[in-house]
């Protein structure tokens, strides 16, 4: 058999695919850093002239279609975000850790398969049909139960913003414990832990890096949430005190006002200096969720 | 070594004991005892069931996908079957791994699991039964300093060590352990052995080893299997010195295995 030294049809095929995903892999930078530039320079008239730093973080009149005196406080908005946001995820994190939990450590074949399916199957469900339950159904349940006049609040976009972040914390979480190897599982039961035991003792602090990821995705899946939220929340510009308050969302509030602007107005660069917060708060969430990530597979 | 005591206690009846893996049988029609406050050896060589006999103990088949058990084993007068709680049972049963688990905790904190799954709580105690553990398992020196870093970090031998410790915390009536010395080295496995033989006053010891001169050292009496057969069961000194069966004079001459 003689080998010679040539460039065959495989040697360029494999260039050519290495250039390929290489590309692949790389757009996801250039993405990432276009959309960064984009929005700072939409944003960027603003915040460099027009921005009172103050006024945007403490003031909570969003005024911008004021003929006399426009105001561009976000305080409001972010309340609105922060409130929404938070409620879901503390309704959420009993509810995903503990499916995820069942999940992992305790349903058995094909129980098993059929949740993480059916979880699946959750996630995909569009966010305007969520919003549409939030409107139709839970709207008038809330006014019924605790007697309110308005349904569309924090409640009723909390709730709904729960179950949309619950099957991605579920999955997520059920890696985390996944990861935990079974001669831990194994060493601990032979000890005479119960499954529970076992599951607390040894399973969640070994997992509990990812759990925090888990955790964290949710919160950022919730921040960036717009349609379920801006059908849901009754969208008015409120600092809320209950949690019967409709609020507005920073998302809802772009997703809703940047049609209605003339481009390179100040409102519609105030609406991108919202959209810079939220890309800024959003990647930092993540970063951090993967940097704790991380924490795990080091250890 | 045999001293003419009084009629020694079962501590474990095996009967009929077969050992299947989904279609593959790892143990068949084994019958031996095992007396109480012993040690019981069991040599031969790999794939012979020693280990799946140690499962059943320990009734592992209970979260080994595929594994079931035929055949009685009567653990202290009572089939193994029979346990309405399977936790006490492991909990009475203290078992060491040829792989050395140690789990993510605190070096502390695995030594002081077993303890606390059984509800002790105070501090003082812990410290106490953590520290004689770990000197029973030769590794208090190395670690006594460092009794916050994770298990899971140790060394081989020292995770294996651990295991060791870990085990003696259930202050178990019934101790297994499964080539417990693979990662051990020669000086810490007789500082170990050593501690075996004042053990056996306080549990019954199995011990499985590939070692047939270990199991000469530590076993009162010895076990042979052979490819899924309990080949002959007897004094350690008559089955060594003179073996009843062919295959287990060729296996203790070291011409298989």
């Amino acid at each position: 058999m003689q080998h010679e030294d040539v460039r065959d049809f495989h040697w360029y095929v494999d260039k050519a695919m290495a250039s390929l995903v290489f590309l692949g892999g790389i757009s996801a930078i250039v993405f990432i850093i276009g959309i960064f530039l984009f929005i700072t320079r939409e944003g960027l008239g603003f915040i460099t002239d027009g921005l009172d730093l103050r006024e945007f973080f403490f003031d909570p009149a969003w005024r911008p279609t004021s003929d006399s005196n426009p105001t561009y406080g976000a305080f409001a908005l972010i309340a609105g975000t922060a409130s929404i946001t938070g409620l879901a995820v503390l309704l959420s994190i009993p509810f995903s850790i503990g499916a995820a939990i069942y999940i992992a450590e305790f349903a058995q074949g094909r129980t098993r398969e059929i949740l993480k399916i059916l979880i699946e199957l959750l996630a995909a469900i569009p966010s305007v049909v969520w919003g549409f339950i939030g409107l139709s159904i839970m709207n008038p349940l809330i006014i019924d139960m605790f007697d309110v006049p308005v349904g569309l609040n924090i409640l009723n976009a909390g709730v709904i913003l729960a179950l949309m972040a619950a099957p991605i914390m579920t999955t997520i979480a059920e890696d985390a414990l996944k990861a935990v190897p079974d001669r831990y599982r194994e060493a601990a039961e032979a000890l005479g832990a119960t499954r529970w035991q076992v599951t607390l003792k040894v399973v969640l602090p070994a997992a509990k890096h990812g759990l925090m990821a888990a955790v964290l995705l949710g919160v950022g899946r919730g921040f960036g949430e717009t349609m379920a939220v801006l059908m849901a929340s009754g969208h008015s510009i409120n600092v809320p005190d209950s949690i019967f308050d409709s609020v507005r969302a920073l998302t809802a509030t772009i997703a809703a006002e940047l049609g209605e602007t003339a481009v390179g107005s100040e409102h519609y660069q105030a609406l991108f200096t919202l959209g810079i917060l939220l890309f800024a708060v959003t990647f930092i969430i993540n970063l951090t969720a993967d940097l704790v990530m991380r924490g795990i597979k080091r250890s | 070594m045999s001293d003419s005591a009084p009629a020694p206690v079962k501590e474990i009846e095996a009967r009929k004991l077969s050992v299947h893996y989904g279609r593959h049988t790892a143990l068949s029609g084994a019958n031996f005892d095992v007396y109480r406050n012993e040690i019981f050896g069991i040599i031969g060589p790999a794939n012979s069931g020693k280990t799946s006999f140690l499962r059943v103990l320990n009734r592992m088949d209970t979260f080994t996908p595929g594994m079931r058990f035929e055949g009685t084993v009567m653990y202290r007068g009572k089939d193994l079957r029979d346990w309405r709680n399977l936790y006490a049972l492991r909990r009475s049963v203290g078992v060491v791994f040829p792989l050395p688990v140690g789990l993510p905790l605190s070096v502390y904190d695995n030594v002081a699991l077993a303890p606390r799954l059984r509800g002790v709580r105070a501090k003082a105690e812990l410290d106490v039964t953590v520290e004689r553990c770990l000197r029973r398992a030769a590794l208090w020196d190395e670690v006594k300093d460092r009794l916050g870093a994770l298990g899971s970090l140790l060394s081989g031998g020292q995770q294996q060590r651990l295991t060791i410790a870990r085990a003696l915390s259930q202050e178990p009536d019934l101790l297994l352990l499964d080539e417990f010395s693979i990662a051990v080295d020669p000086v810490t496995t007789m500082r170990i052995e050593d501690v075996l033989k004042q053990l056996k006053s306080e549990m019954t010891i199995v011990l499985v080893t590939n070692l047939t001169q270990q199991a000469r050292r530590l076993a009162d009496r010895t076990a042979f299997f052979l490819q899924g057969q309990c080949v002959e069961v007897g004094p350690t000194n008559e089955l060594f010195n003179d073996p009843q069966h062919d295959k287990t004079r060729a296996y203790i001459e070291g011409r298989f295995g």
